[in-house]
């Protein structure tokens, strides 16, 4: 990596990013072809012990030499030739774990350090619009923090009558709430704007992931605390090494955040901010401050780093834009998507990913000819304001090549736009455009033998 | 259908257009709960978030000479002995590259180009740095170096010395360059769009 790099944590990383995904391709491949136990990792003795326990037991058995080393979040278990000719593993107490079988998983963007990083939602491999707790992306500046809950509190002050402190057990008294709402990082593709440069949907838009939350409107803090006339904005500020903070505009905290403990029906996962994060409702990522201890009303933005020298949109007039809360209507194609290969001529369902940060998905289209003619596909119920919403199309292919592309309208009449018309508006200033908030129609290139491949075809 | 099933069918559809309409949030209470513990001064003296009209500087000061030393010791070894930037970013410099619309050309973000507020650096350094110690540097260290970075900057003089009223006076460079977010956008048409086609990977 050139250290050298003027926008080194961006622009170098471009290359880098790729590289990564190489790398996590080549190992996918390697680990769907057989593999002897001496490549299991040396930090974990305990699954090598298991794993010569379970060679001696199987006894040359055709499925033990398939499967040699769980993937994350999975058991090695011995499989059976014919699972209805043996008792299954016994029930016991304990958490549950996913099939030894499926290996999706996140993958890092190789970034200077691995505290100040992200890694992206497997959406190749997604089903439904849910992503699991364990699945979901993160984006974290100075690493994960671990906090013990029964010394975390909750700070409200500033512009109020009555500045208030919560622990973790007093915020759970107050009236709770839900929402299924996707979070999208605002700098979702930025590794596309000038050219087609990761190859799966994991690297060009594994960015967004859609939770089930948990937790306390901020209305209801603030209207504790009493908030004093002038208020205009509300600092949050995370607890981690970081101290991440951002300024959220007062009527949008009034009007829709809150704060989450819960994910997906259990308590919020640590990368997501246990035990506490900010939730607002269709504005980008770095908002949803994790590991939040904090919140000052002022009357002024607090112009915080994360708000000034990142997460503002640089255009070629060199003004940048700044305060770009908002994700915009966008979609893709989770499959067919990059590095899939069709299995032949015939019928293949095309199905995806759509959302918008200002409403409700109202209709999305599909084209197979890239961009020439499109037909709505169908939207799959529940249809939820600033949600995932899968989508999906059947397809005969005929075998030649085709370009695969998906776009998405919201309930403002948003048309999620080509990449052409949102460079038209917003330029290129660097290989890395305006960095955030490209929600550009996506191509899929099919070849007449099937690879499918991240393309630029506008 | 039975009149049960399209009751239901009813109920469901009533439900769920609720549940569209009205994303589940508690109803207000006109009492307080009265949950929580007041605050109190010493609470808030571990935070630090000063706005850029300088209310929420600490008391304090430290000159670019003072900032220097810290720099050598806390901050050069990811930011570059020159600022140039490392495993951190490149803090001074690029004055200039940001107006292009040259996508072979990147625009260099850095302090002295880019940041329109010197109170961001205080804050920024402050909680956040340096990146493996974070918090670790007291308050006239932190001035110290802010004046050191803005000096190397061309921002502010040699002999400077910062404090709360001489940071939040500072000019940064790029002061006037930020614009509200204009979006939604209006796109022009497709076939007035540049065009390409590309094959990635």
């Amino acid at each position: 990596m050139n250290t050298k790099h003027p926008n080194r944590s961006e622009s170098s990383a471009h290359n880098a990013g790729r590289d990564r995904e190489e790398r996590a391709l080549a190992t996918r491949h390697a680990d769907a072809a057989p593999r002897d136990s001496t490549g299991d990792a040396p930090s974990q003795p305990s699954r090598r012990r298991a794993l010569a326990g379970l060679a001696a037991m199987t006894a040359g058995a055709a499925a033990a030499q398939t499967v040699q080393k769980a993937p994350p979040g999975a058991v090695l278990r011995e499989v059976p030739l014919d699972p209805s000719k043996v008792p299954g593993t016994p029930l016991q107490d304990g958490y549950g774990t996913r099939s030894q079988f499926e290996d999706a998983v996140r993958m890092r963007y190789k970034t200077a350090t691995a505290e100040s990083s992200w890694t992206f939602t497997p959406l190749q491999a997604s089903v439904g619009i849910m992503t699991p707790s364990g699945l979901h992306f993160e984006r974290s500046h100075a690493g994960t923090a671990t906090i013990d809950p029964a010394r975390h509190e909750l700070f409200v002050h500033g512009m109020v009558k009555q500045p208030r402190k919560y622990s973790m057990a007093e915020i759970r008294r107050f009236p709770s709430m839900s929402r299924i709402l996707f979070i999208e990082c605002s700098g979702n593709g930025l590794t596309e704007w000038s050219k087609p440069t990761l190859k799966t949907v994991q690297g060009t838009h594994g960015l967004t992931s859609t939770s089930e939350w948990t937790g306390v409107p901020l209305r209801t803090l603030f209207d504790e605390a009493g908030v004093r006339g002038g208020a205009k904005w509300v600092l949050a500020e995370g607890a981690d090494g970081a101290a991440m903070t951002r300024s959220i505009p007062f009527d949008k905290a009034m009007r829709d955040c809150f704060v989450a403990y819960g994910q997906n029906g259990e308590a919020i996962r640590p990368e997501q901010g246990y035990p506490l994060r900010l939730i607002v409702p269709g504005y980008e990522g770095n908002t949803h401050i994790k590991w939040l201890r904090r919140l000052e009303i002022a009357d002024m933005p607090f112009m915080t780093r994360e708000e000034t020298s990142k997460y503002t949109d640089l255009r070629p007039d060199g003004k940048a834009v700044q305060f770009s809360f908002e994700m915009e209507a966008k979609s893709v194609i989770t499959s067919p998507s990059g590095e899939m290969m069709l299995n032949g001529p015939g019928f293949q369902e095309i199905t995806g990913l759509a959302w918008s940060g200002r409403g409700t998905v109202k209709r999305v289209d599909v084209s197979t000819d890239g961009g020439r003619t499109w037909r709505p596909a169908a939207l799959q119920t529940p249809v939820l304001p600033v949600c995932h919403t899968r989508f999906r199309v059947p397809w005969e292919w005929d075998g030649k090549e085709a370009v695969l592309q998906s776009r998405c309208v919201d309930d403002t009449g948003y048309v999620q736009p080509t990449l052409g018309q949102l460079i038209a508006v917003r330029g290129l200033n660097g290989p890395i455009g305006s960095v955030y908030h490209l929600n550009a129609i996506q191509s899929w290139h099919v070849g007449a033998d099937g690879k499918v491949t991240n393309v630029h075809h506008y | 259908m039975s009149i049960t099933t399209k009751a239901a069918v009813a109920a469901f559809t009533v439900l769920a257009a609720a549940a569209h309409a009205q994303p589940s949030q508690p109803a207000p209470r006109s009492k307080p709960f009265g949950f929580g513990a007041a605050v109190t001064d010493s609470d808030l003296k571990r935070f630090t978030s000063p706005l850029p009209d300088g209310r929420g500087l600490p008391a304090g000061s430290g000159t670019v000479a003072q900032g220097r030393t810290v720099y050598a010791q806390s901050c050069a070894s990811c930011h570059g002995e020159k600022l140039e930037g490392g495993s951190g970013d490149r803090l001074v410099g690029g004055r200039g590259s940001l107006v292009n619309n040259d996508p072979k050309k990147a625009p260099v973000k850095t302090v002295e180009s880019y940041w329109p507020y010197a109170t961001t650096l205080f804050d920024y350094i402050k909680r956040a740095m340096p990146f493996n110690a974070p918090g670790s540097l007291t308050d006239d260290q932190v001035y110290a170096v802010s004046a050191y970075i803005l000096s190397q900057a061309k921002i502010v003089p040699e002999d400077a010395t910062l404090d709360a009223r001489s940071l939040a006076a500072v000019q940064m460079p790029n002061r006037n360059g930020f614009i509200p977010d204009p979006r939604p956008e209006k796109f022009p048409p497709v076939d007035k769009t540049p065009h390409t086609s590309a094959i990635g990977g």
